[in-house]
């Protein structure tokens, strides 16, 4: 079980938090100008990396709130927290 | 006391395969040498007549999933897309022994997937209707059928989460994983096929559109048609020619106790509490975990999920209190949006795609190695794995098997 | 026979402990283990190997033991534990194992629990290294944590009779132990064996707090309780497993590992037999030699395997009659049930000689126990001195002291502990306290290097690899000779190190020979995996608490005592029990559900419906919100008004539905399906939050605060007016899909005229405090009606009656608003809202998608079974069979006098008035289609 520091609370355990899947995906701004193929990359298709990741959590059982954090997907080690709304720390080489 | 666990099982062949340096160029390269790596070799090699194929590994050759995985096999999916290719592999296994000429240990015990909540039975009995309309032996079962298929299940009313009933599927059943990655190595060996193991793909070339060659930890392999069975792996090697697939690969965890006299005759899933155990040959419960939630290329996954099996397995089958976990650990599953596979031609000319099975991988092992071979020979989809393009997620034809896999994803 | 030396060990002699073993009555002492018992009386085989049904015995004398395997039967029967880490309580009854355990039947008694525990320090093993380690620790202030799989603490020591610093080893351990619990913040936990270790110092351990005493176990006590120990830095000071040498016959009861039968006699008093020919490769087997000819065992030969015996020791040993042997290797044995006869020879080639006797001690060399350091994901190196893998990496938080990094000499193990202790402390971020001294010991066994022999070549098909598992040298060969390489494959297809062990003492060795044998070098190799648990745990322990009631919450509402009372049969719903049908004497459902049906829809009825799920979304873009959220249109409700409104993911398809309403300009009431609350505030948060951070909207789950009270029927304005008297009730103040805040039955109450089945109705909500009195306010109050409390299934009756769907039974995650003749519900003016786009597809533009329609089955007796397929023939042909779609939902119906169905079918909405066909059984059963609006199409009853 991880130990994910909240960047609202600090460090809790794994079981507190929800995961979100991959960071920085905006919901597109007219989805009716988008081709099928275009939607469907927003809908169904997100970044699956063996390596680092910026991906999205929600300390559900704790604050509620949404942050990111960038997390090395072989090791599962968290390189990096932040706030939502912050940019992506450089860490992703 | 009948003969010492064990004693029973077969002997093993003396000869598997050779480790020959690879070629400079094949008709074929499939990438990844497990289940379904093999199982397509050999079938190109039998069904099509083609031979020149090289099964690349970067590790040990069914070493992923194909050794990790809890060896369900079962064709009673909802969907009739997806009975269609289960229940072709299953017909398939039912012939494979004699078929590879290796014993692997399939063993038609039955599976039950308990139903806990009235809408449970409801998408049960759904399920089970279908499965019948499409040919395959599916039965409902109430709490007292349950009880005579698997005494060990709890069926008292009197628990958080009572049994209301269960799907039979007297055919399913499981095999030895190892055996069976095994009897396609050799068999595929036999015909011709090089099985490279300790052969990393790091790139993929291509030409005009089209595959030319892998680049691997052991030199450049010049290839006509490049296979990707890779699963977990799978997003890794589509990105090397710029593919994006829509899957996540997640740890798996799998625990097995210690060898135990048999108390578990059939197969038990329960989708509501996230249990599915066997007992297999040797006495050994083997149980498998729910999905860990986040993605992951580690192979391992977090304790909480097995304590919360633990706890929901108890619950089914208070008998095991003192069964001791001997052993877990994890695969990496790689989840589509429906729960449905991806298996058919890609954007790139001779370049073929089989991943997003998911937990579905093991039991669809001879199915889709005998679908995805025709694919690749004709460069055409076979019938049955023709719905799980990868266009269906632009049109919006998914296939959602999230009902019908054994973990809620 | 008695091989209890008359005094010595750890053990209390004025006690008499009785126990049975495969049904012999025999006795042993506290401070025993059962296989300490079972030498003392001179048994050694203990049960059979799984697969040849040869006799096994006792090889090692703690949880590394291959062979050991018991079930025990008393107080509760257990299986598969080892007779070396059984402690010895009066009235134990075990027996031997077949390798194969049984489990009861009969409940488990036990409690089991967890405790979470967080240090700075977590030093796991309490030998030498560990305990310097762990008093450095607590010396600097830091929380430390020192946990053990022994009884006691020691390690090795406990195995010795071995001075340090010229006093017992036993005080000097006593010493540190009492300083550590005396220490404030320093947990010490024996019994407890660290079985997991995974990310960010999480360490899992097992704690065994009442096994060892037997029928004397308090019931009020966790017998095992799993630590969840989360630790900024660890030191793993696990010690070595003593490796036995591969020779042919190695598997006979009476063949042990020297230093375990060392430890039988000085932990435990006991002599492994009365004649015991050493084999060894290495110094540490001639300590175990010289002590157990000092306290009476026969000892005619020790065999080395070097080319030269050490030169002190060898003086030693002659001094005491024993014949050494260098450049001599053990290749094979006689006996049955027991060794008799070991046959020398020297190394190579050359005739053996027959030495008889009762015990073989062997000694390949030391394994140091790394599977925690592997856990933690730490790289192995190949120690070619040692014949052995060892930690190969530094990691950040967790460090290596003692034998487990391959290091042999006391002192030295203990300076590798001080120095982990004092460099995990400095990087939790204190200072080292005052310096712990190191002790020094007088064993005369030097820890030289010894001899890398992994087998003797001899009869293959007799000499075992995993004594466990049965496999052998032939085995492996076998392997190798099919052409595996990889010792993963080697490992699966011989079985070897997949029993209860693991392959504690036998994974080294098959490494060994499979290099041999492929003429490759080990440091080359890649290790099997080490994979938690490093020992077996049971399913019970895992479990802890979070079993029976505990294993999942229960939720009930502020009433649920009164359906208790009432009879109410139950239905889980997500978490909640709600009431399902209130039968009355001799009514089964069906009975029960027309009954309530009839009276709701002739008179009035009730039901709890607090189970909803309400979410309170307020703030300035609170309608500008849900109407992203929802398909239709929320931002232009009035205030005081109320609408039904749907949701749907980015899929399109639909994923809830549920009344709004709204309660002021920034203020809305939205619920939810019970199932899904926690799903659609989890949806709705998660928008907020990372899409539209700059609309000013805050959602509160208010599900538990409100009571809910659906009054339904004709009767019900009359029964409302009664009870709030100050509300008009009238149709014209009090228009359908409006709320209004008064008092009913005296309290505070906001009442909602909205129907989910048709009839005039009013959903009451107060707050939960008042929820049981409200609700028997209504009975009361409705009773000159004949008021009618009803569950879930009249509640699913009375609105498929009118075509409203369940989501969730109607729907599965493949059904858009259209699919459910909901086009109205989807606004054609919002620019956008979630799912918006997803309707326009080519999947979702095909006619002949799945649509929700009634079913009349001709028969209008028959009953469809829920989830039945839809076919289109009135034969079926052969399978697959084209199918049309599925029955959703079925009832007999009260209103309509005959059954009826809603169903999902393809091209439904073009299909009414066809005749289709539904298999029941060997049967088709012949349905008409129809709209699924099938009880009061005008909606005349709506408003009474």
């Amino acid at each position: 079980m991880q130990l994910i520091p909240c960047p609202w609370c600090g460090p809790r355990e794994e079981a507190e938090f929800h995961y979100g899947g991959q960071a920085h995906v905006a919901y597109p701004e007219d989805p009716s100008a988008l081709s099928d193929e275009e939607w469907a990359q927003y809908v169904f298709f997100r970044e699956n990396p063996s390596g680092p990741f910026a991906e999205r959590w929600s300390h559900s059982a704790g604050c509620r709130r949404w942050f990111n954090a960038v997390r090395d997907t072989r090791t599962h080690d968290l390189i990096a927290v932040y706030r939502a709304g912050e940019p992506m720390p450089e860490v992703i080489s | 006391m009948s003969s010492p666990p064990g004693a029973h099982l077969p002997e093993h062949p003396d000869f598997l395969w050779e480790n020959p340096e690879p070629k400079a160029s094949y008709d074929v390269v499939v990438v990844g040498g497990g289940g379904h790596g093999l199982a397509t070799a050999y079938y190109l090699a039998k069904v099509h007549g083609i031979t020149n194929v090289a099964v690349l590994e970067k590790g040990w050759l069914a070493g992923g999933n194909m050794a990790r995985n809890t060896t369900i096999i079962r064709s009673n999916y909802l969907w009739d897309e997806s009975s269609g290719i289960y229940e072709h592999s299953l017909k398939l296994w039912e012939g494979l022994e004699e078929d590879l000429g290796y014993p692997i240990l399939f063993d038609q015990r039955g599976v039950l997937n308990l139903a806990h909540s009235l809408q449970d039975v409801r998408d049960s009995v759904r399920r089970v209707n279908a499965n019948r309309l499409n040919g395959i032996d599916a039965e409902w079962v109430d709490p007292a059928g349950v009880k005579e298929i698997c005494p060990i299940v709890n069926i008292s009313q009197d628990v958080r989460y009572p049994v209301l009933g269960a799907t039979y599927q007297p055919r399913a059943g499981i095999a030895k994983h190892d055996y069976v990655a095994w009897g396609y190595a050799r068999a595929a060996h036999a015909m011709g096929v090089d099985l490279i193991q300790n052969c990393e793909v790091t790139g993929l070339e291509t030409s005009g559109g089209r595959i030319t060659a892998v680049e691997t930890s052991r030199g450049r392999i010049a290839a006509g048609k490049v296979a990707l069975c890779a699963a977990g792996h799978s997003s890794v090697l589509a990105k090397m020619v710029g593919l994006r697939l829509p899957l996540a690969s997640h740890p798996l965890q799998a625990l097995v106790s210690e060898l135990l006299e048999p108390v578990h005759p059939t197969v038990v899933m329960s989708n509501a509490v996230h249990v599915y155990v066997s007992q297999a040959h040797k006495g050994e419960l083997v149980m498998g975990a729910g999905i860990d939630s986040y993605n992951g290329y580690g192979q391992r996954g977090s304790f909480h999920i097995i304590e919360q099996q633990m706890s929901a397995a108890l619950e089914l089958f208070p008998i095991f209190a003192r069964a001791h976990l001997l052993r877990t650990w994890a695969g990496i599953v790689d989840v589509s949006p429906d729960a449905s596979p991806i298996v058919g031609l890609t954007p790139v000319g001779g370049l073929y795609l089989n991943c997003g099975w998911g937990t579905g991988g093991f039991k669809a092992t001879p199915g889709v190695g005998h679908c995805f071979a025709h694919t690749i020979a004709n460069d055409k989809p076979h019938p049955f794995n023709e719905p799980f393009t990868l266009e269906r997620f632009t049109t919006g034809a998914l296939v959602d098997e999230h009902g019908a896999a054994a973990v809620a994803h | 026979m008695n091989f209890r030396k008359p005094t010595g060990g750890a053990i209390d002699r004025n006690t008499v402990l009785r126990f049975t073993f495969n049904g012999q009555l025999l006795t042993g002492h506290p401070g025993d283990t059962l296989a300490s018992a079972l030498l003392a009386n001179g048994v050694h085989e203990v049960g059979s190997s799984v697969k040849l049904g040869r006799p096994r015995g006792i090889v090692a004398a703690g949880s590394e033991d291959p062979t050991s395997l018991v079930q025990i039967e008393t107080p509760y029967s257990e299986p598969m534990l080892l007779a070396t880490t059984v402690e010895l309580f009066d009235g134990l009854e075990a027996r031997g194992l077949a390798g194969q355990g049984r489990l009861s039947p009969e409940p488990d008694p036990a409690r089991y629990d967890a405790k979470h525990e967080h240090c700075d320090v977590l030093v796991v093993g309490a030998g030498p290294a560990g305990l310097v380690a762990a008093l450095t620790a607590a010396r600097s202030g830091a929380r430390v944590v020192l946990v053990d799989e022994q009884n006691q603490a020691g390690g090795a020591l406990l195995g010795v009779d071995e001075y340090l610093d010229d006093r017992p080893s036993a005080e000097w351990v006593a010493d540190i132990v009492a300083e550590l619990k005396t220490t404030p913040g320093v947990l010490v936990l024996e019994r407890t064996t660290a079985f997991g270790m995974y990310q960010d110092g999480f360490v899992l351990a097992l704690q065994k707090r009442t096994d060892h005493l037997g029928f004397a176990a308090p019931a009020s006590v966790a017998r095992q309780r799993v630590w969840r120990i989360r630790t900024k830095q660890t030191v793993l000071a696990t010690g070595a497993h003593e490796r036995p040498v591969v020779f042919a016959n190695n598997d006979r009861p009476g063949i042990m590992l020297a230093s375990s039968a060392r430890t039988f006699l000085h932990r435990y008093g006991v002599l492994p037999g009365s004649r015991a020919v050493v084999f060894t490769t290495n110094d540490s087997a001639y300590c175990a030699a010289i002590d157990l000819a000092e306290s009476g065992v026969d000892i005619p030969l020790i065999v080395d395997a070097r080319p030269e015996a050490p030169a002190r020791l060898a003086t030693e040993c002659a001094a005491r009659g024993i014949e050494v042997r260098a450049g001599h290797v053990v290749t094979g044995t006689e006996g049955s049930s027991r060794v008799t006869d070991v046959h020398v020879a020297p190394l190579g080639d050359g005739h053996p000689d027959t030495v008889v006797c009762d015990t073989l001690l062997v000694s390949g060399g030391w394994n140091p126990v790394v599977s925690l350091f592997s856990q933690a994901r730490g790289k192995l190196r190949y120690d070619s001195s040692l014949g052995a893998f060892v930690p190969g990496e530094e990691l950040a938080s967790v460090r290596v002291a003692g034998s487990a990094t391959g290091e042999l000499d006391l002192n030295a193990c203990a300076r590798q502990g001080r120095d982990a202790g004092a460099a995990a402390v400095v990087a939790a971020g204190f200072t080292p306290g005052g310096q712990v001294p190191l002790p020094v010991s007088d064993s005369r066994c030097t820890q030289r290097t010894g001899l890398v022999l992994w087998r003797v070549p001899g009869d293959e098909d007799a000499s075992f690899v995993d004594l466990q598992r049965d496999a052998t040298v032939t085995d492996v060969l076998r392997a190798t000779g099919a052409g595996l390489r990889s010792l993963e494959h080697i490992k699966r297809y011989t079985t070897i190190g997949t029993a209860h062990d693991q392959g504690k003492t036998s994974g080294m060795i098959a490494a060994g020979i499979v290099a041999e044998a492929l003429g490759v070098e080990l440091a080359d190799q890649r290790p099997t995996t080490f994979r938690p648990p490093y020992t077996s745990v049971s399913f019970a322990a895992l479990a802890g608490r979070d079993r029976g009631e505990l294993h999942d919450p229960v939720r009930v509402t502020a009433i649920h005592r009164w359906h208790v009372a009432h009879g109410a049969l139950f239905e889980n719903v997500a978490q909640w029990k709600r009431p399902w049908y209130y039968p009355r004497d001799g009514e089964d459902l069906h009975a029960a559900v027309l009954r309530e049906c009839r009276a709701t829809r002739e008179s009035v009825g009730m039901m709890d419906g607090s189970t909803l799920g309400k979410i309170d979304v307020q703030g300035r873009d609170a309608g500008k919100f849900l109407d992203m959220l929802y398909t239709n249109m929320m931002s232009t409700l009035k205030v005081g008004r109320i609408r039904y409104g749907v949701m749907c993911g980015v899929d399109g398809m639909v994923i809830d539905d549920g009344t709004v309403i709204r309660v002021g300009e920034e203020r809305f009431l939205v619920t939810t399906t019970t199932g899904n609350a926690a799903k659609i505030l989890d949806w709705m948060e998660e928008w907020l939050q990372t899409e539209w951070p700059h609309l000013d909207v805050h959602c509160t789950s208010v599900t538990e605060h409100w009571a809910t009270i659906p009054l339904v029927g004709p009767k019900s304005r009359d029964v409302l007016a009664a009870v709030a008297p100050s509300l008009d009730v009238s149709n014209e103040a009090f228009e359908f899909m409006t709320w209004h805040d008064t008092r009913v039955a005296g309290v505070p109450a906001r009442v909602c005229r909205i129907s989910f089945s048709g009839e005039l109705a009013y959903e009451i909500n107060v707050t939960a405090w008042h929820g049981l009195a409200v609700w028997e306010a209504l009975m009361e109050a409705g009773s000159p009606y004949g008021i009618t409390p009803y569950g879930t299934e009249t509640m699913h009756v009375l609105r498929a009656e009118k075509g409203y769907p369940i989501i969730g039974q109607e729907t599965d995650a493949t059904v858009t608003p259209q699919d459910l003749g909901m086009s109205w519900a989807v606004s054609k003016k919002k620019p956008d809202f979630i799912g918006k786009r997803s309707f326009s597809r080519a999947e979702n533009l095909r006619t002949d998608r799945k649509q929700l329609v009634g079913l009349l089955p001709v028969d209008p007796n028959v009953l469809l079974p829920e989830g039945s397929q839809i076919v289109e023939t009135d034969r079926l042909p052969e399978p697959p069979v084209r199918m049309l779609g599925h029955v959703t939902s079925s009832y007999p119906s009260a209103a309509l006098g005959r059954t009826f169905a809603l169903a999902l079918v393809r091209s439904g909405h073009e299909r009414v008035g066809e005749t289709l066909y539904v298999p029941v059984e060997d049967a088709l059963v012949p349905v008409t289609v129809t709209e699924s609006v099938l009880y009061d199409k005008e909606g005349a009853r709506r408003d009474g």
